[in-house]
């Protein structure tokens, strides 16, 4: 019965959806408020039977509903109750029905938080995402329904991928979700702005704070997903460039260029149609993602199963949505001209570098994933492109980013003189030049050019950043959320980017063949094997080692790398022993035996390798506190007189109050 | 309308026709080297006939297959009935690798199954896998009488493989002057 | 359906060899520094053929075990990086490379990151040069958009 009761709210969901694209946007091209106002209803009702839906999913099962074919593919009675729980998205149906949820969850905050939009605007955006919700119900009722009954009915399931029974794992997918799904905001909020003929000021200041939260959900899914990646695969590694991280990549960076890039619209009505670009891109990006991980046209290590004839579905969809954007873009964008001129040396060309940086970036990522398919599509054989081609690239690409992140702060808009920014920043950047050279020397074996860049863009970053901060003359306390929004967002990258250089430069590993009782001394540590244990766990068993580790004879900590069997003929899975710090993780993963009580283990050496995900927290954080700023708040209650009975006004209302708050 | 707000719509139509391309590639399928190359030498230990020994090179003048197999890989079990019945059928020549297997252990595995094969070479530590390019078993080569490779199945034979490529080539092949 | 038993064929492949797993005898012990930095580095470039996208460094399969191994040869024997890649090469063809050679098939990829910067590069200086000629379109000139910022700045 629950089964049915979920499958009839996604029908239902399905109806909703198609009520909410066709008829507010056609009131809105028609003036007819009642279907203008149907908007709303429309969005929140859809939320309502997705969640039902979802509700009754979650519920098969919990209660092991073995009817339900999804059900029994990725579940049985002995997994623990949270990868029940995070079962209903771990294969491809399931995640199907999250993303439909998550983006009915966004339309209903649209719906609730758009005090400030003009009622015919936000039937726009409405629609827009119901055109969405539409694509992705209409996929999964008819390629992909997750309550599909399954007879006869078997008496257990089989399991949930071994690689997803990982609390770190769990939450990834709704995080990346939110994050994907939540560019569809501002897309939608483009398109809306292109169809009413007008890109102002407006649409940028509404679009910011969706964006910016969209953005920080999916820096954290990435960051998990990363972190993920080292605790569980066993070998150390956080990042692979494979086609599944680079679908997740491209949407970040376009996220991040859109970001900055809203701000310059907003404020000084210049990039208006790169803005809109941009946040096409950005969703577009996010649905190419869907389709490279579900159709099975690359290999990945984390693909879902594939299928091509999925894959034609959501390429039909990505013709149909992107398509259509770009083509309204090339029809509208001759109109939209940028008024805000300004000079070579200012805060607008800073961005716009950092764009150009960011965009090249992304196609980078984009050319070297989709490069095999290129020349296997062109019959000229097989090719890999892997991370020693990405890593040679990203390197330049990024230092002329990180360069112009550290000045970008400290320009004014319009126009500047490149003396007074110099002249504020030159012993800024002798310092960082100073540590770049004195961190590898001091704290490091050895010095590295490569190192030495790495931490020099670290630390010219976060040095701007903080003398920016204390620049603005007020007590930390009394800065608008904003401008620690962006001070945060930017020392939280440099965080990353020394992590990322420190850990890849001076990482240590070494493959041994330890015997009980025997140790071996690495990076200064002694690490002593106490020999393996088989261990049951709830729904696999492990053969868990004992590694004891000392410095100079003083116990540092005890690891339990094991290697866990989850049966019914998956592949056992590692799960590494980490004693994580500040400064330094030290990394054991338990290999095999090798006759009589030895066993291959392999030991890792990372230096501050904790801070690659720390910076994304500090960047994350700052993502959010920028989306909360007053200002936004503040603006719509101005806002909200001008912008709801006129929709010409705003224009010339709101405009300049921004000025004045900004 | 200018045209530079054409160029994001112009390149997302060549990325798209290129992944309705893709969608009908298989990523997994990777094609070996060696078609259109001589097959690589070796020489290996028989594994049914003691003391003696058989290379490619014993095969001169025969159009032959070299099938890659071992007791511990289901595939192989799978594929050996259609394989056994088109050899038999067609009296093709047949070389099959023993790849990375106990020697014990694939007599009692054709033993139970039947031994299709004229020659069997020992590879048990997987050397002459590695020159063959050799990475799912099981693989099967058709070299022609020249000793050049001109086909190559990864994975198991299928009844359909052997009536749209396997049977064609072969028969092909045998007509070919060397 | 072909593909699907292709797949599962490879996945018991790798299982079964885990089973009967070879002992390698010992730590791998290198002649040489520069030796074991080659091999390193080449079971970092080197695809893991039977895994989905993993290298030689990263799987557990018995295939990357074995090509290890066979790397790990090469260079004790004194042979270089670019013998072992030829190597691999001729025998599982420029799939087994994460780093694709510069060749012409890749002519594109190589220079395509390089292209594109110079390319909008080329753009935004043609269009920054349009843009400071081309007088402003707003009602207010420059120079009291400047006045007004100044007072804005004051009463701040």
């Amino acid at each position: 019965m629950i089964p049915e009761i979920g499958h009839f709210a996604l029908v239902l969901a399905l109806v909703v959806a198609i009520v909410q694209s066709v008829f507010p946007i056609l009131g809105a091209a028609t003036n007819n408020a009642q279907w203008v106002a149907m908007a709303k209803p429309t969005a929140r009702a859809q939320l309502l039977f997705l969640a039902i839906s979802f509700v009754c999913l979650l519920i098969s099962f919990l209660e092991s509903d073995f009817s339900v074919r999804y059900v029994a593919n990725n579940s049985n009675t002995f997994m623990p109750t949270i990868y029940k729980v995070s079962a209903v998205w771990g294969a491809h149906e399931g995640s199907l029905l999250l993303w439909a949820l998550i983006l009915g969850v966004w339309a209903g905050l649209v719906s609730f938080f758009s005090k400030g939009i003009s009622a015919v605007m936000l039937a726009r955006v409405i629609s827009v995402m119901g055109m969405i919700g539409v694509g992705f119900l209409l996929f999964m009722l008819l390629t992909s329904n997750p309550f599909e009954r399954l007879f006869p009915i078997p008496e257990q399931g089989k399991t949930l991928n071994p690689l997803l029974q990982d609390p770190g794992l769990a939450i990834h997918p709704p995080m990346l979700y939110m994050g994907y799904v939540g560019f569809s905001v501002a897309f939608a909020f483009a398109i809306a702005a292109m169809l009413g003929g007008k890109l102002d000021a407006a649409w940028a200041r509404w679009a910011r704070p969706w964006t910016n939260v969209a953005w920080v959900f999916l820096t954290i899914g990435i960051a998990l997903g990363s972190w993920w990646a080292y605790y569980e695969l066993g070998w150390g590694g956080w990042w692979f460039w494979d086609p599944v991280e680079n679908a997740s990549l491209m949407p970040w960076l376009v996220g991040t260029a859109l970001i900055h890039s809203l701000a310059v619209s907003e404020k000084r009505a210049a990039f208006k149609s790169w803005t809109v670009l941009l946040a096409i891109f950005a969703f577009s990006l996010s649905l190419l993602g869907t389709f490279l991980v579900r159709s099975g046209v690359l290999t990945s290590v984390h693909a879902f199963a594939s299928d091509p004839e999925r894959g034609l579905f959501i390429l039909i969809f990505l013709i149909l949505v992107v398509g259509s954007s770009l083509l309204l873009f090339a029809v509208r964008a001759p109109q939209l001209r940028s008024t805000g001129t300004f000079e070579v040396v200012s805060r607008e060309m800073g961005l716009l570098i950092n764009n150009i940086a960011l965009i090249a970036m992304t196609a980078t990522v984009l050319l070297g994933t989709l490069y095999p398919l290129f020349i296997d599509a062109l019959g000229m054989g097989k090719i890999s492109v892997g991370p020693p081609y990405f890593n040679t690239i990203a390197l330049p690409l990024s230092v002329v980013l990180f360069v112009t992140m550290g000045f970008g702060l400290f320009l004014r808009w319009k126009k500047d003189k490149p003396e007074r920014v110099f002249a504020k920043v030159r012993w800024l950047l002798l310092l960082a030049l100073l540590i770049a050279f004195l961190v590898p020397i001091l704290f490091m074996e050895s010095f590295t050019f490569k190192a030495a860049i790495g931490v020099f863009m670290a630390s010219w970053v976060s040095l701007a950043a903080l003398l920016w901060v204390q620049e603005q003359g007020k007590s930390p306390f009394k800065l608008p959320l904003a401008t620690w929004g962006a001070a945060l967002g930017h020392i939280g990258m440099a965080v990353t980017v020394a992590g990322i250089s420190l850990t890849s430069m001076y990482s240590t590993e070494k493959d041994v063949r330890l015997e009980n009782g025997q140790s071996y001394e690495m990076s200064g540590y002694q690490f002593t094997f106490n020999g393996v244990k088989e261990v049951k766990g709830p729904n696999y068993i492990a053969q868990r080692g004992e590694v004891l580790i000392t410095r100079d004879g003083k116990e540092i900590s005890t690891l339990y790398p094991e290697k866990r069997n989850y049966g019914q003929g998956t592949m056992p899975m590692t799960e590494a022993g980490i004693d994580g710090g500040f400064f330094r993780d030290l990394f054991i993963a338990l290999g095999e035996p090798l006759g009589g009580n030895a066993w291959s283990v392999r030991l890792y050496h990372k230096p501050v390798v904790s801070w690659i995900w720390m910076g994304a927290a500090i960047m994350s954080l700052g993502g959010f506190l920028a989306a909360f700023d007053r200002r936004y708040r503040l603006v719509r209650r101005r806002a909200a007189k001008p912008v709801v009975t006129d929709e010409k006004a705003d224009k010339g209302a709101v405009a300049p109050a921004n000025e004045a708050v900004a | 309308m200018k045209k530079g707000a054409l160029i994001p719509l112009i390149i997302f139509a060549v990325l798209v026709v290129f992944l309705g391309i893709g969608l009908g590639l298989k990523p997994r399928e990777v094609p070996s080297p060696f078609i259109g190359k001589a097959v690589p030498e070796f020489r290996l230990p028989e594994l049914m006939k003691d003391g003696e020994s058989i290379a490619p090179a014993d095969l001169k003048g025969e159009v032959w297959m070299l099938n890659v197999f071992a007791s511990w890989c289901v595939s192989c079990r799978a594929e050996h009935e259609v394989l056994s019945n088109f050899i038999n059928a067609e009296k093709v020549m047949v070389l099959g690798l023993n790849y990375k297997d106990e020697p014990d252990n694939a007599k009692k595995w054709l033993g139970a199954l039947g031994n299709p094969y004229q020659h069997i070479a020992v590879d048990y530590d997987g050397k002459v896998g590695i020159d063959l390019g050799v990475y799912g078993v099981p693989e099967t080569f058709v070299v022609d009488k020249k000793g050049i490779v001109r086909h190559k199945v990864t994975g198991p034979v299928y009844q359909e493989t052997v009536r749209d490529t396997l049977l064609p080539l072969v028969l092909k092949l045998r007509e070919e002057k060397v | 359906m072909k593909r699907f038993f292709l797949s599962l064929c490879l996945g018991l492949t790798l299982t079964a060899g885990l089973v009967t797993v070879q002992a390698e005898t010992d730590i791998l012990t290198f002649k040489s520094a520069e030796a074991e930095e080659t091999y390193n580095g080449l079971i970092e470039e080197l695809r893991c053929l039977v895994c989905q996208n993993q290298n030689l460094a990263g799987s557990d399969a018995d295939l990357a075990k074995d090509l290890r191994s066979q790397v790990y040869d090469m260079v004790e024997e004194g042979r270089d990086r670019k013998d072992v890649i030829d190597y691999m090469v001729t025998r599982y063809g420029d799939f087994v490379l994460y780093r694709p050679a510069f060749q012409l098939k890749t002519l594109l990829l190589w220079l395509g990151p390089v292209v594109f910067l110079l390319l909008t590069l080329w753009l935004v200086t043609r269009w920054v040069r349009s843009q400071s000629v081309k007088p402003s379109e707003t009602t207010l000139s420059d120079a009291q958009r400047e006045t007004v910022r100044d007072l804005l700045d004051k009463h701040k």
